[in-house]
């Protein structure tokens, strides 16, 4: 896990994206919260395919 | 220096090997699993380019960064909020759970395969357009080129342009997501009842049968497009960024009609959409690239992406005239991402001097190929009773006495195709002059729609003789119009004929593979490329005085190309194709143990 937030680090100041992160671990929480809400995590239509 | 290039996750996942820049082999994990389209890791199709041989490699390439394409996931969900929260909730878990951490579970899977390998020291990310551009520049015959990418999204582009000299390939603009020429059709594909991504080549093949009487309203409404041919869709019409769908009740209301359902028949209506459609889609792309070939001065043009796979647009961007030649890489979709993000990482991650040739993409037959013994063993083993030729000859005299009767001949011969397109490796034949062939093998060998027009084979030095080309199409990606001189003039009742009605008319001595409007999806064979089959359209030749065959792909609708014997075998068995060549194998269907007939009409579910 720590490898990946090193490379997200860097992979945003490469982009020049910071302001991105917050955004990036409240929708992660959101998102999280909605994996334990739900019983299935069916793909979606579009998001699988592009 | 060996280059693992991967494609994986999304569609047609894939594996490719280079060797010093040579390329090597390719497949797409689809053969092997027989999942059509199947997105996961393509360990099987490693195995294949590996051999098991993974201490040589020396770099992985993987297609596409999975961080960018998040990073647009994001900034769309945020750009549409609050908007798009049903699509948010469907996406997130993917994303959260599994997408997000592609590095991770492709380290996982390629220590699967080798554990004791440093792989993370050697994996390369290449972004999605720039694998489609190398894989257009790098295999194509040319020192320096023009280069355009499209297809529904990468990351965040959808088209690029770049210009390729040597081993240098420079990006000079693009645009990005959600404005894309591939989703664009995709919305149609959607919008007429068709699967997207995989039911874009029948909304091209249905085309032809309407008449553009949208593509004003195209024009006017879904695409501003500037005179350089860069444009922008209309979001009001689209759902795809929010939504789980193409199109939205806005789409619907502007063409006044609801999406078609796929158990829905097809009417004139959704014919002229995708005459319009298509209409729509030549145009822009002849704006592209006038002022592609403006910008760069190139002579030469390379496409690639899955848009690249459209042949109608192809050959209008052939004989606008604006490049001398043009090129495109036959395994143009996602699969193609693989050999590209191998040839980027070769090229332009470490420095690799080019050396161009004329065949890089040697015929793109890069599959998997069975020795004669081993043939034989599997098709014993499978049940098959069969007679094996002596000489290829005798082979050639079988096959060409059969298609000349009418029959529809399974083809198996040498290396697989990588790529969409069946090119004389795994095809099934047919006689191109016969009037019924081409109903006949729709309903009854491969089991898809009547409208569906089949695509011919032509030997090289007859191809202008009956079609209107003057260039090379090897990879069967560039759409001609049968030669006027073997045009049949159809009647006055017949010329009022309207839609599938059109198809039945004998409107050229190869009706099987004319379309309505007189073209054909052209596949010109090269002794140097393929001799074996190139002596098959000889001999057909020799006994008929037609160098042309029907070919289409070795497998029924829904169903993966067949990749090997019994794969073969059993489609052979479960569809009224009549005589099978594998190798020097040679079976006929009325010898064959009735026990072990399939139904296959059933088998895969329809794409």
């Amino acid at each position: 896990m720590t490898d990946f937030a090193r490379e997200l680090w860097a992979y945003a100041g490469a982009r020049k994206k910071f302001w991105l992160l917050p955004v990036l671990i409240l929708m992660t929480i959101f998102g999280g919260m909605l994996i334990l809400a739900q019983t299935s995590a069916a793909a979606p239509f579009l998001y699988t395919l592009f | 220096m060996r280059i693992l290039g991967i494609s994986a996750y999304y569609h047609d996942s894939a594996a490719a090997l280079i060797e010093d820049g040579r390329i090597v082999r390719a497949a797409q994990e689809e053969r092997f699993t027989r999942k059509k389209h199947d997105a996961s890791f393509p360990s099987h199709a490693i195995e294949f380019c590996t051999d098991g041989d993974y201490a040589s490699i020396d770099s992985v390439a993987f297609y596409d960064k999975p961080f960018l394409k998040f990073e647009r996931l994001l900034e769309t969900y945020l750009a549409f909020a609050p908007r798009g929260l049903r699509s948010f909730r469907t996406s997130m878990p993917v994303w959260i759970g599994e997408k997000l951490f592609q590095k991770r579970n492709l380290l996982r899977s390629l220590r699967r395969l080798d554990d004791g390998k440093d792989w993370e020291a050697r994996l390369l990310f290449a972004e999605h357009h720039q694998s489609h551009a190398a894989s257009a520049f790098y295999a194509s015959p040319f020192e320096r080129a023009a280069v355009l990418t499209l297809d529904g999204a990468g990351e965040w582009t959808t088209t690029s342009l770049a210009s390729g000299d040597g081993n240098r390939l420079k990006f000079l603009r693009d645009i990005p997501f959600p404005h894309s020429l591939g989703l664009l059709y995709s919305a149609f594909t959607y919008y007429t009842g068709f699967k997207v991504n995989s039911g874009e080549y029948k909304l091209m093949g249905l085309a032809p049968y309407g008449e553009p009487r949208f593509a004003q309203h195209i024009r006017e409404h879904l695409i501003d497009v500037k005179p350089d041919g860069s444009f922008r869709l209309n979001m009001r019409y689209f759902d795809y960024c929010t939504g789980l769908r193409m199109t939205n009740r806005h789409f619907e209301r502007l063409f006044g009609e609801p999406v078609r359902r796929a158990d829905e028949p097809l009417t004139q209506f959704h014919m002229d959409v995708a005459a319009s459609v298509q209409q729509v889609l030549n145009d822009v792309l002849l704006r592209l690239t006038r002022s592609i070939a403006r910008e760069t001065k190139m002579r030469n043009l390379c496409l690639a992406g899955g848009v690249a796979l459209n042949c109608v647009a192809n050959g209008h961007i052939l004989r606008d005239g604006q490049f001398e030649n043009v090129w495109v890489q036959p395994a143009a979709g996602d699969a193609g991402g693989a050999l590209g993000a191998a040839l980027a990482a070769y090229y332009q991650h470490h420095g690799a001097p080019r050396a161009v040739s004329p065949n890089t993409m040697r015929g793109s037959y890069l599959g998997p190929s069975f020795e004669q013994q081993e043939t034989e063993r599997r098709l014993r083993m499978a049940g098959a009773r069969f007679s094996v030729c002596r000489t290829d000859d005798e082979l050639l005299e079988k096959c060409s006495t059969s298609i000349a009767e009418g029959q529809a001949v399974g083809w198996f011969q040498g290396r697989m195709e990588f790529g969409p397109r069946a090119l004389g490796a795994r095809s099934i034949l047919g006689d191109a002059r016969s009037p019924a062939m081409q109903s006949t093998l729709n309903l009854k060998v491969k089991y898809r729609e009547s409208f569906r027009p089949f695509a011919p084979s032509v030997l090289k030095e007859r191809a202008s003789e009956w079609f209107a080309l003057d260039a090379e199409s090897p990879y069967m990606l560039l759409v001609a119009d049968v030669h006027p001189a073997k045009r049949r003039e159809m009647t006055e009742a017949q010329k009022s004929l309207f839609g599938i009605e059109k198809l039945n008319v004998q409107r050229s001595a190869i009706p099987a593979v004319t379309h309505v409007d007189y073209s054909a999806r052209v596949q010109t064979v090269d002794r140097e490329t393929n001799p074996l089959y190139h002596a098959l359209l000889s001999k057909f030749e020799q006994k008929t005085g037609c160098p042309v065959i029907v070919n289409t792909s070795f497998n029924v609708r829904g169903e993966p190309i067949v990749n090997t014997p019994e794969d073969a075998f059993r489609c052979f068995m479960g569809t009224e194709i009549e005589a099978l060549a594998i190798g020097r194998c040679w079976l006929r269907k009325a010898d064959q143990d009735p026990a072990l007939r399939q139904n296959y009409e059933t088998a895969f579910v329809p794409d």
